[in-house]
């Protein structure tokens, strides 16, 4: 934010004037002044000039003006450094915990040092981070960053944050890439991201506790398990996936079906089902018994069950949700010839299948199945099967202004 | 003779020598408390003042994150705010409130024990109460997940002996909010308490004693009015950080535990309506700072003060 001379502002004749009152002034040439005063005045005139501040400017980028992309890649060259923003435990790690054995491949084979970072917590307080330098168009450290689609990934395209990619540098992508991953609905022509994993939301329960299969979303609303379920606590899950319950496709939904998938997740609550609105710690309640049923994320699911928890995950009849984290190139980066080398590396079949090995979500690159261990080539939760996928949908992609109502309708839900 | 007793009881530990009047003549200037309120001062306008005026501007500006913020001068989102979030701050200083007086009737018999009975162990059993603050916050209130799990080591063995029915539970409720509050903030009120406690002059309780005055006399006409300034100062801090805490109701909180610090969370980052989240703030501000000033008004804040003179 700038501070403006509230003189040349359009609000200022509603700020607390500024201007030195007689009394004031006789006041400060007399040796009456007190500490106090002296305090007092101090803040009153900071009061005035920030309450005369003006307003955080628009950001929002024209389409005619966004970069295209012979602009920004002309003039760019390979530095053989990259720096890598991805989110904790999303990468595979050697036996000694020490080095990432992709990413020393990827040195090997081209030259370039990744310094990979895990900084990623979660996708909103990572906007909120980086928000500030991007809009002032400063480096924000990172040439490659990993957003999941979604709200906050239309935000960084609708904001020019992203450097828009130059397809011939991504042959491999092209030839390799799942279809569910090109082209997708969040990032038309992948003119910005490229997918770097996928998964899916869906339902993960203990059989032993429910006492019965479960294969339809209305499960997560039987007063049997009352106090037992588990829902996610977020503006993305939460929704689509309960439009997706009641038969609507998210990304064609209106206003209309979210006010009533909102009633719906409403009546579940005051009726005592939903124990608690989770956000990452749902598998632990899952694990130690807390929860018997829950909405839940395919990679999750999967790493309880190869450490002997008897936990189930499915795609309920209805339709799940596939969800996928998207590698993208900040529009400040320094290094971008290195950040979209790599993003066209990691789709070669044997880089995938080593990240595949260890990370446990969906590969985009189906041909990596026949490198990885037989135990993960056969898990449908890796490699999903066509029946499962086709049951997907992706999230809502939502304008600001929708995105406000958006919020309003369902943020009341988990958070009452 | 009792008053004989009294005179060779050795000075609390906490008094000081007599003060010495000498000053300097060169510390007189004019400029000296100007100067030596400037670090501190500086530091409270860069680091509180300053966002506090920008978050005011803030809260009365319009618009989105991706059209940008325009200031509006738009008050109508104070009352906006207190009509959409009514539940959660009256829920906020509820919890609050409750916590603090659980602490109060917590805190005070074991401060009382070890001030006046911990003997020469008084400092052990400090350090045995600050033991567990020195592991993370975060980690001992997850703690708390692994303890009272529905089928964990405490409610686990419970239910399997039949003390209690098999669909009771601790975790998602009001009542684990309010525990894991009332547990981080205990020290908080200990502390205080038992600093004006272990202050007291003995002289005035064998005082009290020789002029006839029961236990609970001495306890109600002395001993309590003369440690309400550690009440004080409990009360304060604990009530204002459970007040606005909401890692807690994040993490032990059920379905409808919501706390004002949660919806403020979520209104600033997910939802990046920078604006509301400031009004949020400010108002929360408010309330605590009037409550803090009329309590103040009500217990006296020269006793807090002079706790940290005398």
């Amino acid at each position: 934010m700038t501070t403006h001379g509230s003189s040349d502002h359009p609000g200022a004749h509603q700020a607390p004037a500024p201007a030195v009152n007689p009394a004031l002034l006789r006041g400060l040439t007399q040796p009456r002044l007190g500490r106090r005063d002296v305090f007092r005045l101090g803040g009153l005139a900071g009061a005035a000039a920030l309450l005369a501040a003006c307003g955080v400017k628009g950001e929002k980028k024209d389409d005619s003006a966004s970069v295209v992309p012979s602009d920004f890649w002309a003039g760019k060259t390979k530095t053989n450094t990259l720096d890598f923003s991805n989110w904790p435990l999303y990468i595979d790690v050697s036996e000694d915990g020490k080095s990432n054995p992709s990413l020393d491949k990827f040195k090997a084979d081209t030259g370039i040092k990744v310094n990979y970072r895990e900084d990623i917590q979660d996708n909103e307080s990572y906007f909120g981070k980086v928000r500030p330098s991007l809009a002032a168009g400063k480096s924000i450290g990172a040439d490659l960053i990993v957003i999941t689609n979604g709200i906050f990934l239309d935000k960084f395209i609708q904001l020019g944050y992203l450097a828009p990619l130059d397809q011939t540098k991504l042959p491999t992508f092209a030839a390799n890439a799942d279809a569910s991953v090109k082209n997708p609905s969040y990032d038309p022509g992948n003119k910005y991201t490229v997918a770097w994993q996928s998964g899916l939301t869906g339902i993960a329960y203990d059989p032993a506790k429910t006492g019965r299969e479960i294969t339809s979303y209305e499960d997560l609303f039987d007063p049997k398990f009352a106090g037992h379920v588990g829902m996610f606590g977020d503006n993305l899950d939460l929704p689509n996936l309960a439009l997706v319950g009641m038969g609507v496709n998210p990304e064609k939904s209106t206003p209309d079906d979210w006010k009533k998938a909102a009633e719906k997740l409403n009546k579940q609550r005051t009726d005592g089902i939903v124990r608690k609105y989770y956000t990452q710690d749902y598998i632990d309640a899952l694990a130690s018994g807390d929860l018997w049923i829950s909405m839940a994320w395919s990679g999750d699911v999967y790493q309880q069950v190869a450490s002997g928890k008897n936990l189930r995950f499915i795609v309920p009849k209805e339709g799940g949700i596939l969800w996928t984290d998207n590698m993208c190139i900040p529009i400040t980066a320094q290094h971008p010839v290195d950040a979209i080398t790599y993003m066209d590396y990691v789709y070669k079949p044997e880089i995938a299948a080593m990240l595949a090995e260890y990370i446990n979500y969906i590969t985009p690159v189906p041909t990596a199945k026949q490198d990885v261990s037989p135990a993960l080539a056969d898990s449908p939760l890796i490699f999903p099967s066509e029946s499962d996928l086709a049951k997907t949908h992706r999230f809502r992609v939502l304008t600001t202004d929708e995105e406000t109502e958006w919020n309003k309708i369902f943020q009341p839900v988990y958070q009452s | 003779m009792s008053a004989e007793p009294a005179a060779t009881v050795a000075p609390a530990p906490g008094a000081t020598g007599p003060r010495r009047g000498r000053r300097g003549a060169r510390w007189r200037s004019p400029f000296t408390p100007y100067l030596l309120a400037l670090p501190g001062g500086l530091w409270l306008a860069i680091f509180f003042v300053v966002p506090m005026l920008v978050m005011l501007s803030v809260s009365l500006q319009t618009g989105n994150v991706v059209d940008g913020f325009v200031q509006t001068f738009h008050f109508a989102v104070y009352p906006d705010a207190i009509r959409q979030y009514s539940d959660q701050f009256i829920r906020s200083f509820a919890y609050g409130g409750i916590c603090t007086v659980l602490c109060v009737v917590l805190a005070y018999p074991m401060a009382y024990w070890i001030a006046f009975h911990g003997g020469r162990r008084r400092s052990t059993y400090l350090f045995l109460v600050l033991l567990p603050f020195f592991v993370s916050f975060v980690i001992r209130t997850v703690s708390w997940k692994f303890l009272l799990a529905d089928d964990g080591v405490l409610l686990g063995n419970l239910k399997d002996i039949g003390l209690l029915p098999d669909d009771f539970r601790v975790l998602a409720t009001s009542t684990a909010v309010i525990g894991g509050l009332t547990y981080n903030s205990f020290p908080f009120m200990l502390l205080p308490i038992y600093v004006a406690l272990e202050r007291m002059d003995p002289k005035l309780l064998e005082a009290a004693d020789d002029l006839y005055a029961g236990r609970a006399a001495v306890f109600g006409r002395v001993v309590l009015p003369l440690s309400m300034p550690g009440v004080f100062a409990g009360v304060l801090l604990t009530f204002v950080p459970a007040t606005s805490d909401y890692v807690n109701a994040s993490i032990l909180g059920g379905t409808s535990d919501t706390m004002i610090g949660n919806i403020i969370q979520t209104t600033f980052l997910t939802n990046a309506d920078y604006p509301l989240a400031s009004a949020i703030s400010f108002i929360l501000m408010v309330i605590l700072l009037v409550g803090i000033f009329i309590y103040a008004r009500v217990l006296g804040t020269r006793d807090v003060f002079e706790m940290g003179t005398r």
